[in-house]
C-alpha cells in the first residue's frame, strides 16, 4: 500500500502507452516502486514505454497484454496483476479520439470509439473495483475529459463516451465508500499527445507533464475529482450554462 | 477470482492516522471462535489487533479479517509467584489500575499504558528501564499461540517459536494469552532527580555515566535547539519511608486520569514551526537545571501523553510518523546527525525522546540492541522528508543498526532485510507455525516480511 508520506509501491497502467499515464509514473514519488504494469495491445510502443521506465531505473517495469475491446479476457488479465502483490494504483488510460466525420459518414466507427473508450471502461473498471474493495486500499485514476462535460458539433461521439465514462466513474466512487479504496476523476482539457497532432491548439492546452503533476497532487490530497489545468473547472462550469446559441457560436 | 463481501468492514490505521486501509473487523470473544476463523480464512489472511497504539501499518491488514482483541481482556495477578497471567486484550492500564494498589508493577512499560499484552509482547515493547531490565519479552514466562492451522500452542522460552513470536508483529499467530513476571513495588510513585544538558553531548555523556545508577532513564531532546540540548529524567520506584518524609498520604493510591480529549478536527498548520519551537522551549525551561528526589506518579513519570486522549489527533489530516532507530553506542554520532539532518529538512519534531539501550534478547525480530535510541514525531507532510529519512536509514543500517517495526510506517523492504539479520531464521519458523501465510497485516505487505 501507499505508505505513510504516500510511495506507493504498485502501478497498474490500463492502456500502457498512454502519455498522461507515462509521465504520471515519472512524476510519481518511485523510492517505493517496485512493480509497474503497462497494460496494452503488444506494439513497438508499449515495448518503447517499458524500455523508457526502465532507463529512469525504475524497478519492476512490464508489459501484459490487454485489449480493451475484449472485455471477456479483463477479468482474468486484471486477477492475474492482483494475484501476484496488492496494487496501490490503478490507472484507466486507454482510449481513442477517433474522427467525428468518419463516425457521422460510418456509425461503425462510432461504435468503435464507443467501445474502447466506454464499454471497455466500465468493464474493466468494474474488475478493478472489485479488486481494490478486496484488498481494502488502493485508488484508481479514471482519465475523463472536459469534452464530457458539453457536447459540441466537433467531438461529440467522442465527448459522449467521456461523459458516460465519468458518470460511470463518479458512481463507482460512490460504490467504493467505506471500502478503503476511491476513484480519482482527471477531466484534462486539450493536452499535446500524440492523440492530438493533427488538431488546432484550443486555449489552456497542456502537456501529459503538466496533467501528470495535477493527478499526483490530487491522489496526495485524496480528491475525487480534479480538471487538468486546475481553472477549467471555472470555464467549463461557465460553458455549461452557457444558452446554446451562444455555445453552438463559440469556435470549436 | 470470487471475493465475499465483508461483514463488518472498518477503516483502521495506526496511531500515526497516516495509512488506512479496511477490513473485516471482528471482536475476539473465545480461542476456538478465532481458530475457526483461522481454519476458513481467505486469501487476505487474518490478524490480530490491539489497542492500535503501534504507529504505522502493523495492525491492520486490507481485506483482511482483523480480531479486535480488546473484547478478550481477563487477567488475573498471582501474588505469591508474582506473575500475571492475561488474556491478549488485557490492557497495561487496566492491569496497573488492579495491582499498582496491591504493591505490584509491570516489569516494562512503554510510552504509553493504553496498550495491550498481545501488542506488548508481539512488538516486544521496551520502556525507560531498558538499560537494566531490557524489554517485555524478557519478562513473558508462557505464550498460548492460535497457530496457522487454528492449533493452540503454549510456547515457552526454551523453544525458538517463542522468540520468533516475542517482536514477531503478530505474524506468527495469534497470541491469546500469557503469563509474565511483575515487580514489587513500595509506592505509586517514583522518585525522580532531573538535571539538564546544555548540548546533545552533554546528554549523552551524563547518560552513559550515571544512567546504570538508576532503574529508570530518559532524556527528552530540544528539537529545535541546534545545541541539542535536553533533559533527563531518571528514577526509581519510591520506598514508603520517601514517601512519608515527602508527605504523601496513600503512597499507594493509583489513579490516573484523563485531562483532556484532543479536539476531533485539528487543521494541518496547527503545528506549525512557531508552535514547536515554543513548546520546546517551554519544556526545557519547565525542568530545573538540577532537581532530585522529585515524587511523580507512575501516570505523570512513565505516561505523560495518556492524560491527553487522541493526541494523535494534534498532527491534523494528514497524520503524522515517528521515525525511531537504533544504534550501538560506536554510532552514537547518529543522533546529533539524524536531528540535523532533520532540522535542514524543515521537520521540527514534538517531541524527541532519547533512550540507552541495555543489550537485546533472543527475539529474532526484536528491536532493542545495546546502544542508543532515538525517537523523533514528525509530520507526515513534508515534501522532502522521503529522501531524507531514506539517507539517515542508510547511515543507520551501515552501522549496524534498524527501525523499531512498531513505528516504521516507510521503510523500503531492502532496509528493513538488511537490518534485521535474523529474518531467514524468522520466517523459517514461521513458516513451520504458519506454513499457509494466514498472518498478514499491511505492515508484512509493505516490507515482505
Amino acid at each position: 500500500m501507499m505508505d505513510a508520506l504516500g510511495e506507493p509501491q504498485s502501478v497498474l497502467v490500463l492502456g500502457g502507452t498512454s502519455e498522461i499515464a507515462l509521465a504520471t509514473i515519472k512524476c510519481l514519488p518511485r523510492q517505493r516502486l517496485r512493480r509497474v504494469l503497462l497494460a496494452g495491445r503488444p506494439s513497438p510502443a508499449l515495448d518503447t514505454a517499458v524500455t523508457e521506465l526502465q532507463a529512469m531505473n525504475i524497478a519492476g517495469v512490464e508489459s501484459i497484454e490487454f485489449d480493451a475491446k475484449n472485455t471477456d479476457s479483463h477479468g482474468a488479465i486484471i486477477d492475474a496483476a492482483f494475484d501476484v502483490s496488492d496494487i496501490d494504483l490503478v490507472i484507466l488510460a486507454f482510449g481513442v479520439l477517433g474522427d467525428q466525420m468518419d463516425a457521422e459518414a460510418d456509425p461503425r466507427h462510432a461504435v468503435e470509439i464507443a467501445t474502447v473508450n466506454y464499454t471497455g471502461a466500465v468493464s474493466a473498471g468494474l474488475h478493478v473495483a472489485r479488486r481494490l474493495r478486496n484488498q481494502g486500499h488502493g485508488a484508481l485514476v479514471v482519465l475523463s475529459s472536459v469534452a464530457g462535460d458539453r457536447a459540441r458539433r466537433s467531438n461529440y461521439v467522442y465527448g459522449s463516451t467521456k461523459a458516460g465514462l465519468d458518470a460511470f466513474a463518479q458512481g463507482l466512487d460512490a460504490a467504493l465508500a467505506g471500502t478503503g479504496a476511491h476513484v480519482l476523476i482527471v477531466r484534462p482539457g486539450m493536452v499535446r499527445t500524440k492523440m492530438t497532432t493533427h488538431l488546432p491548439e484550443a486555449p489552456m492546452t497542456t502537456d501529459p507533464e503538466d496533467v501528470a503533476k495535477v493527478i499526483v497532487s490530487a491522489l496526495r490530497k485524496g480528491k475525487s475529482t480534479v480538471y487538468a489545468p486546475g481553472p477549467l473547472r471555472f470555464v467549463m462550469a461557465g460553458l455549461k450554462i452557457l444558452p446554446k446559441q451562444v455555445f453552438r457560436k463559440l469556435p470549436s | 477470482m470470487t471475493t465475499t463481501p465483508l461483514n463488518n468492514p472498518q477503516p483502521l490505521s495506526g496511531w500515526g492516522r497516516a495509512m488506512t486501509s479496511v477490513a473485516n473487523f471482528v471482536p475476539a470473544h473465545h480461542p476456538e471462535e478465532m481458530s475457526q476463523y483461522i481454519r476458513s480464512a481467505g486469501s487476505r489472511g487474518v490478524l490480530a489487533r490491539g489497542l492500535g497504539r503501534s504507529y504505522g501499518d502493523a495492525a491492520q491488514s486490507g481485506g483482511a479479517t482483523v480480531f479486535d482483541m480488546t473484547t478478550f481482556n481477563n487477567f488475573t495477578l498471582n501474588p505469591e509467584n508474582m506473575t500475571v497471567t492475561a488474556d491478549a486484550g488485557a490492557s497495561i492500564d487496566s492491569i496497573l489500575r488492579e495491582i499498582v494498589p496491591l504493591g505490584f508493577f509491570v516489569p516494562v512499560t512503554a510510552g504509553t499504558r493504553i496498550i495491550t499484552v498481545g501488542g506488548a509482547i508481539a512488538a516486544d515493547i521496551h520502556g525507560k528501564n531498558h538499560h537494566l531490565d531490557g524489554s517485555f519479552g524478557a519478562h513473558v514466562l508462557e505464550i498460548t499461540l492460535i497457530d496457522g492451522l487454528g492449533d493452540i500452542r503454549v510456547l515457552t522460552p526454551a523453544s525458538p517459536e517463542f522468540w520468533a513470536t516475542i517482536g514477531g508483529m503478530g505474524l506468527t499467530g495469534v497470541i491469546v494469552s500469557a503469563t509474565f513476571t511483575v515487580i514489587p513495588i513500595q509506592s505509586s510513585y517514583i522518585s525522580v532527580d532531573t538535571e539538564r544538558g546544555k548540548d546533545l553531548d552533554d546528554v549523552m555523556s551524563r547518560m552513559i555515566e550515571r544512567d546504570d545508577e538508576y532503574k529508570y532513564s530518559v532524556a527528552w531532546i530540544d528539537s529545535v535547539a541546534t545545541s541539542g540540548r535536553g533533559v533527563i529524567t531518571r528514577g526509581d520506584h519510591a520506598t514508603l519511608e520517601e514517601c512519608r518524609l515527602d508527605g504523601v498520604a496513600h503512597p499507594q493510591d493509583y489513579d490516573p486520569k484523563k485531562i483532556a480529549t484532543a479536539p476531533g478536527l485539528v487543521p494541518s498548520g496547527l503545528l506549525n514551526r512557531w508552535s514547536v519551537r515554543a513548546f520546546n522551549e517551554a519544556w526545557y525551561r519547565k525542568h530545573p537545571t538540577h532537581r532530585v528526589g522529585e515524587l511523580q506518579g507512575i501516570g505523570g513519570f512513565f505516561h505523560p501523553l495518556d492524560g491527553v486522549q487522541e493526541w494523535n489527533r494534534i498532527y491534523g489530516p494528514k497524520g503524522f510518523l515517528q521515525y525511531q532507530f537504533q544504534v550501538p553506542d560506536s554510532a552514537g554520532y547518529l543522533v546529533e546527525l539524524s536531528l540535523r539532518k532533520l532540522r535542514e529538512v524543515g521537520t521540527l519534531s514534538f517531541l524527541t525522546v532519547l533512550k540507552r539501550f541495555g543489550p537485546g534478547n533472543d527475539g529474532m525480530l526484536s528491536f532493542p540492541q545495546a546502544g542508543w535510541t532515538l525517537a523523533v514525531d514528525v509530520p507526515a507532510g513534508v515534501p522532502a522528508l522521503g529522501r531524507a529519512l531514506d539517507e539517515l536509514d542508510a547511515l543507520v543500517a551501515a552501522e549496524g543498526g534498524r527501525l523499531y517495526l512498531a513505528k516504521d510506517s516507510r521503510q523500503s523492504p531492502s532496509m528493513f532485510a538488511r537490518t534485521y539479520p535474523r529474518l531467514d531464521e524468522w520466517r523459517e519458523i514461521r513458516n513451520r507455525l504458519d506454513p499457509n501465510h494466514v498472518f498478514v497485516s499491511d505492515l508484512s505487505r509493505r516490507l515482505a516480511i
